[in-house]
């Protein structure tokens, strides 16, 4: 009766969105702890970063008192959380800007190079993980096995280097490093912070096809990547539906192989491939450091980077809760995603 | 004209140490009647079955000397002949709806393909032509059912789906491999009197691939005992008792009997097969 009885207090999605809002704040809140012990753990003294190393041991006690430091940890804890829920992530050493700023500035880029790649990365990488499993053994299936093989082995500076030399420098069918060239920068009013968007919302064509030159080589050398990662995943799964039962039961029938394929087999790995997608975006996201570096790319990555090596504490702990939100997003997502697209799990 | 005349069929696997025979030169004719193949496991009954449909998986070879289906040469069909005469003449129903069902498209669906892929007609059409199958197969609320999914419905639903999948367009030819040896022991008669009452209304043959050769000789006319790849006897169902293969005496000889107070149930003698 009990059973019944909260049943019927709430609709069966009603519980479901409860339970989801629930395990997002709980994972939110690890997330925090974790970002909150780094700051605790690592050898960096907060105190030092804002009186600099040679104050007097007054003026470093009275620091550290209004800075909170000597409070109970337990406390600590709760202003570091209301401060990053109020979007106060502290002040960058390196930058002289709240760090709040800054990620809104860094982030879009990474996200729109992120985003290109992985679209290059699923919408080549998923049709060539099933034809090589469609037809197993023959050329198709070797190029793909290679191509996944070069995801694995190749460097990505290695690729973002001899892109440049070939298709920037040799051919010249794309702009070089940076997001848009010089004397376009800043002309596009930031409405999302991706320039692509935000260039077309602007009408201003000449600044989408520049920043675009700019970005396809790079999301092309991250797309392949996801590429070869999704395509060797799709193959994967598709052999192991083409083994089954039901498989036979669709030929019986008289389907066709096309149609075998493309429902019988596909239909069934979508809510696997969707989880390889998003591990995959996530990779990309957190990922490109290197391709950054190498392109020069105002992201996210290179934020990070230099805010490491200026030992720019509230920029670090800053970057990584912004990917590690990200990456939990992107999680649950997949994860609702799978309760929609999957009968066994709804 | 026989139905179906097989004369000599082969298949073979290749392997490490050359081409593996697993089905050895397998003659039989089939009229509009229930043949039964009984064997044990791994003699080749499955292959033969799926020789039959051209479905033998890939490195596979089938030959044989003769294999007509209602004057059709099968062994010159291509993939697209056989491909249209699969599910509309010549069906299987395979042994475990648990795995044979796609799992993620409804009952309704997986149905209506078979009919989608031979012939046109509306979508009403063949709703509606669906929704008459499985009132056929003894399904009292098919709407509800055309919209679940296969792992929401039981194992003899499932199999019941399965037929109704497999005779909607009343093939010819019906062959079932192992009906109803993955199912619950209570549904078991039930699904055979289901599939006894499509094959008597529409007509079609029937070839019934089992283990148990009690139920074979119950509901078939004719029996083929396999051993090895290899057809060992061949018999009326009535006149089983009166086998002369010593692996056919052997089967009959350990199958358990209610008047009966053995201690012990005598095993086959492998040792005076080994010849075969
Ligand atoms: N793809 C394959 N490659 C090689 N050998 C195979 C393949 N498929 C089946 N076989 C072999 O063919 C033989 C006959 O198999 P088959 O499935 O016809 O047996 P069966 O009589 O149906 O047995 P069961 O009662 O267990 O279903 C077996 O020994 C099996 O190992
Ligand atoms: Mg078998």
């Amino acid at each position: 009766m009990t059973q019944k009885g909260s049943g019927r207090l709430l609709p069966a999605w009603a519980k479901t969105a409860i339970g989801f809002v629930l395990s997002l704040a709980l994972t939110g809140l690890g997330l925090l702890a974790i970002t909150f012990f780094i700051g605790r753990v690592v050898p960096i003294d907060p105190v030092l970063a804002v009186v600099g190393d040679r104050a007097p041991p007054a003026v470093y006690e009275a620091a550290k008192e209004r800075m909170g430091l000597n409070d109970p940890l337990i406390l600590q804890f709760v202003h570091y959380v209301a401060g990053i829920l109020r979007g106060d992530f502290g002040l960058s050493v390196s930058t002289q800007r709240p760090v709040m700023e800054d990620i809104a500035r860094y982030f879009p880029a990474t996200l729109e190079m992120a985003t290109l790649g992985i679209l290059i990365g699923v919408v080549i990488g998923v049709p060539l993980g099933a034809l090589a499993a469609a037809r197993q053994g023959s050329i198709i299936d070797q190029v793909i096995r290679v191509i996944g093989l070069a995801g694995y082995a190749i460097p990505a500076f290695w690729l973002g280097l001899v892109g440049l030399v070939l298709f920037y420098a040799q051919l010249k069918w794309v702009a070089g490093p940076g997001r848009i060239d010089i004397f376009l920068d800043g002309m596009v009013p930031p409405v999302t912070g991706l320039l692509l968007v935000d260039s077309l919302i602007a009408g201003d064509f000449e600044s989408f096809t520049n920043a675009f030159s700019h970005i396809i080589l790079p999301a092309t050398i991250l797309g392949f990547f996801s590429l070869a990662y999704i395509a060797r995943m799709t193959r994967s799964f598709m052999l192991d539906q083409l083994g089954q039962e039901f498989i036979i039961t669709a030929r019986v029938k008289g389907v066709p192989a096309r149609v075998i394929i493309w429902r019988h087999a596909f239909r069934p790995i979508r809510v696997q491939l969707i989880t390889v997608i998003g591990l995959s975006y996530a990779a990309l996201l957190e990922g490109s450091v290197m391709v950054e570096t190498v392109f020069s790319w105002p992201g996210i990555g290179n934020y990070l980077t230099t805010a490491l090596l200026n030992a720019d504490m509230n920029a670090v702990l800053g970057g990584t809760l912004v990917i590690g939100a990200v990456f939990i997003a992107i999680n649950k997502i997949s994860d609702a995603l799978y309760r929609i697209l999957d009968p066994r799990a709804r | 004209m026989a139905l179906l005349e097989v004369e000599n069929l082969k298949v073979r696997f290749p392997s490490e140490s050359g081409m593996v025979e697993v089905v050895k030169g397998v003659s039989f004719s089939l009229g509009q009647e229930r043949l039964g193949i009984v064997g044990e496991s791994g003699s080749g009954k499955s292959m033969t079955g799926r020789a039959l449909l051209g479905l033998i998986p890939k490195p596979g070879v089938v030959t044989a000397d003769r294999m007509q289906f209602d004057g059709i040469d099968l062994t010159r069909l291509n993939e697209r002949a056989f491909r249209r005469l699969r599910g509309a003449r010549l069906s299987m129903i395979l042994q475990d709806p648990k795995f044979s069902l796609n799992p993620v498209m409804t009952i309704g669906e997986q149905i209506g393909e078979a009919l989608a892929f031979h012939g046109r007609m509306s979508a009403r059409e063949q709703k509606q032509r669906v929704l008459k199958m499985l009132e056929a197969v003894r399904i009292t609320d098919p709407e509800r059912v055309y919209r679940l999914y296969p792992h929401e419905v039981s194992g003899g639903m499932g199999q019941r789906v399965m037929i109704a999948m497999m005779a909607v367009l009343e093939p010819d030819l019906m062959i079932a491999d192992e009906p109803t040896s993955a199912l619950d022991v209570s549904v078991r008669g039930q699904v055979l009197e289901i599939l006894d009452d499509l094959v008597q209304r529409t007509g079609m043959g029937l070839i019934m691939i089992s283990h148990d050769l009690n139920m074979v000789a119950r509901w078939c006319d004719r029996i083929l005992v396999m051993f090895n790849g290899r057809v060992v006897e061949t018999c009326a169902a009535g006149k089983l008792g009166e086998a002369t293969h010593p692996y056919t005496r052997g089967l009959l000889a350990s199958l358990p009997r209610l008047d009966e107070t053995r201690q012990t149930l005598p095993v086959l003698d492998r040792q005076s097969l080994g010849g075969l």
